[in-house]
Parts: C-alpha cells; sequence; structure tokens
C-alpha cells in the first residue's frame, strides 16, 4: 500500500467526515431526511473504505469480531426493550406515550431510542456480512 | 415551452431501460455489478423527482453503495464470467411480454400521479398528515410514520436485518472450525 498515497490520505482525510456525516444523519432523522438505516449504511461505508485501503486485518484491529456480533444483537435489543419498556410503564407495547410525563416528549424519547437500535444494528450487519465475505469472519 | 420535470423522468427512464438492457445481455460479471450501482443511483434520482427524499436516500446508500460492494465481494468468491447457456429464450420472452402488457394495461386504470382522491391518500394517510403535529411533534413526517405510528413493521425490518446476518454468519463464518477440529484430532492421535 505504500505506492497508493494518494489513495491512502484521501481516505485518511474522507473517513471522519463519512463518520460525523453517519452521526448527523442519525441524530438529526426527526429534522431532515435520514434515520437509522441511512445512518447505519454510511456508518459501515466508512469502515469498509477503511479496509479497502488498508486491508480488512487492520479493521479487524480497531473493531474485533465478537463486538460486531455483540452490537448487531444489541441494536435489536435496544428497540425491543423500549417496547418492554412501555409494557412494564403500563401500557402497550412500543406505545411511547407513557415513556415521559407528557406524551409529545415520550413519543421524541421513544423514536431517539429505536432509531438509534436501527442504526446499531445495521451498521454492524453491515460491517459483518462485508468481513464475511472478505473471507476473515473465524469464531475465536 | 417543454415540461421541465417531463424531460428529466424521460431522460432518467431512457438511461434506466438502456441500462437494464446491458445489464441483462453482459457476460462480464463484474461490469454487471458496477452497472447496477449506477441503475440504484438513477433510480434515487428518479425517487427525487418524485419529492421522496428519504426513500432516495436510503436508495442511494444502500443500492449504490452497500449492495455494490457487497456484490463485488460476492464475484471476487465466486466467479467473474457468466457461464454459458445453450437453452433458447423463446419461453421466457414470451412470459416476460405477457407479464408486461398486463402491467400496462392495468396502468391505465391508476389515477394520475399527484391526485387527491387516489386511494393512498383516502384512509389513514389523511390522519397521520393532520394529527402528527400535535400526537407526535417532529417535523420529519416520514419518520413519526416510520417509527411511531408504524413502529412494529420497523420492529419486523430490524428483525429481518439482524437475520440476514446471522444467516451469513452460518454460511461463511464457521470455515476455521473444521481446520482446529482437523488439528485436534491429529494432535491426539
Amino acid at each position: 500500500m505504500r505506492h497508493y498515497l494518494i489513495l491512502r490520505i484521501s481516505a485518511k482525510l474522507l473517513i471522519p467526515l463519512i463518520l460525523l456525516f453517519a452521526f448527523y444523519v442519525q441524530f438529526h432523522g426527526d429534522y431532515g431526511p435520514g434515520g437509522g438505516f441511512q445512518a447505519g449504511v454510511i456508518f459501515a461505508v466508512a469502515f469498509i473504505l477503511y479496509s479497502l485501503v488498508f486491508g480488512v486485518e487492520s479493521t479487524l484491529n480497531i473493531i474485533s469480531f465478537d463486538m460486531l456480533r455483540i452490537l448487531s444483537a444489541l441494536g435489536l435489543l435496544l428497540y425491543i426493550g423500549v417496547g418492554i419498556a412501555a409494557l412494564l410503564l403500563g401500557s402497550n407495547f412500543l406505545d411511547y406515550n407513557v415513556l415521559a410525563t407528557e406524551p409529545v416528549s415520550g413519543q421524541h424519547i421513544g423514536i431517539m431510542l429505536i432509531e438509534l437500535g436501527v442504526g446499531i444494528t445495521v451498521a454492524a450487519v453491515m460491517l459483518l456480512i462485508f468481513i464475511l465475505f472478505a473471507g476473515l469472519g473465524r469464531p475465536s | 415551452m417543454i415540461d421541465f420535470k417531463l424531460f428529466i423522468d424521460f431522460i432518467l427512464l431512457t438511461f434506466i431501460l438502456v441500462l437494464a438492457i446491458a445489464i441483462a445481455r453482459l457476460d462480464d460479471l463484474f461490469s454487471a455489478v458496477i452497472l447496477t450501482g449506477i441503475f440504484s443511483l438513477l433510480t434515487a434520482c428518479l425517487y427525487l423527482t418524485m419529492d421522496a427524499v428519504d426513500v432516495a436516500f436510503t436508495e442511494a446508500a444502500v443500492g449504490g453503495g452497500i449492495a455494490t460492494i457487497l456484490l463485488i465481494s460476492a464475484v471476487a468468491l465466486t466467479t467473474s464470467k457468466q457461464q454459458p447457456s445453450n437453452r433458447s429464450c423463446i419461453p421466457a420472452c414470451c412470459i416476460v411480454l405477457l407479464a408486461a402488457i398486463t402491467l400496462i394495461y392495468g396502468i391505465f386504470d391508476i389515477t394520475p400521479f399527484g391526485t387527491g382522491n387516489s386511494p393512498v391518500h383516502q384512509y389513514l394517510a389523511d390522519r397521520y398528515v393532520l394529527q402528527s403535529p400535535t400526537e407526535i411533534g417532529i417535523p420529519n413526517m416520514v419518520t413519526s410514520i416510520l417509527a411511531s405510528y408504524r413502529g412494529y413493521d420497523t420492529l419486523g425490518e430490524v428483525t429481518v436485518i439482524f437475520t440476514a446476518g446471522i444467516a451469513v454468519l452460518m454460511l461463511l463464518g464457521g470455515r476455521e472450525s473444521s481446520d482446529t477440529k482437523q488439528g485436534n484430532a491429529n494432535k491426539d492421535t
């Protein structure tokens, strides 16, 4: 990779911007186009760009394969956890009105939490599938 | 004075048609995958002309980004040239032609694009659009429908993505275990 200097430097410049954009899309899904799915995909794309330029092993040094497996389940667990929290607070499954004292605030909290869960799962699963296709997913 | 939107739609659809024919006729799978990425990008532009910004965003990110890179990895894992087949394509062409004629015949029954009395704008959509600012209070109505009114469906979507990850993990993730089993067997003997 020593020869591909331009590729390495432009990747190093672009990857933080891509990650920042992913966080922006995730947390501004309420106010503009975006949300969990798009943000998760863009987050995974940053890591995929890193692994295309610097190798998949260096990506696995940054985030281990076990962590990816845990994260992909964690997002879905967060989503279902919000639903069960609504159940425990006395209302229906996934009824966000009871999550706060005011229904509108409860809706905001509920939407933010489930979009976070969606983003985490989508990012982890996309990166997982890419690393498995690249041939390096082995159970440790 | 030409209608600018019609002109843009015409150009986009012509490109999509040409791309579809090219993808079907190509033997080199790598080029076909790249053309599929361009196809997704043009479809995202088409969604943009219909004012569906969230859908265009998702199509561009997923179709033009992730799907292209995953298909390229799949081509790298398997072969890069389509195997030639010597089956006749006449039955398939007849079925596709029949389906196309049926669809075009059905188009004349659909209300024109954007009119207020189409069935899509009648029952629930009115209630969501009118009640969402007071009940949920976020500006993006797509997110309010996706995450709150239809939150259960979104739960199903995330479960599908998680299941896809598990499926690929089961298919491609266990290759090292057979080697370690062989190594342990050799160590025991």
